[in-house]
């Protein structure tokens, strides 16, 4: 899993099946410090209750589909959870 | 498997069912000696690691959901090991772990 913050929604208006009704979020993945990193990507939110502004925690690869109920769906990055805070060794950075 | 060391912990209140009661550890990889590592990953916790420890990490969703008796939990990251001491030839934590 990695951190990332949500910066915007996406509403698809034809999606596979089993993916109906599933939020999907524009997430910028986030180094350790909290800065951006790398390229954003859309992800469905498993929570579904992520929002633009908050801090995620996401998964990729097969694992991402297995969060989603049905599973057997066409997705590769995952909400998993709204992360409240992080508490790093150095310092403590809340959400 | 991939070498790092517990860097943080990570806490969510809503999550999927399956991350219930686990603890989730920021877990920086192994640089090699004189670098700056700057890639991390998120793992969940299975033999106890604490903050500051070098840790061995299973980076693979079907061994990550064996350890969990699970068939379809979507893990993929998971501590497995606490490591004592690790080296590379004559070297010794070579990798850039600093002792525990």
């Amino acid at each position: 899993m990695m951190l990332a913050r949500v910066v915007g929604v996406v509403v698809p208006c034809v999606v596979c099946r089993g993916l109906e009704a599933t939020p999907m979020l524009i997430i910028q993945p986030l180094d350790k410090t909290g800065r951006p990193k790398g390229r954003t990507l859309v992800a469905a939110d498993s929570t579904r209750m992520a929002g633009p502004g908050e801090l995620v925690s996401y998964e990729g690869g097969r694992e991402a589909a297995l969060a989603l109920d049905p599973w057997f769906v066409p997705v590769d990055h995952t909400i998993i959870g709204i992360v409240d805070a992080v508490h790093l060794q150095d310092r403590e950075e809340p959400s | 498997m991939i070498l790092g060391r517990v860097i943080g912990e990570i806490h969510s209140t809503i999550k999927h069912p399956f991350y219930d009661g686990k603890r989730m550890l920021v877990v920086e990889r192994a640089a090699p000696i004189g670098t700056t590592s700057t890639d991390y990953l998120i793992a969940v916790d299975a033999v106890g690691a604490g903050v500051g420890q070098p840790v061995l990490v299973l980076d693979e969703g079907n061994g990550a959901r064996q350890i969990h008796r699970s068939t379809n939990a979507p893990v993929r990251s998971v501590v497995v090991g606490i490591i004592d001491e690790v080296s590379e030839g004559d070297v010794e934590r070579a990798t850039g772990i600093e002792p525990v």
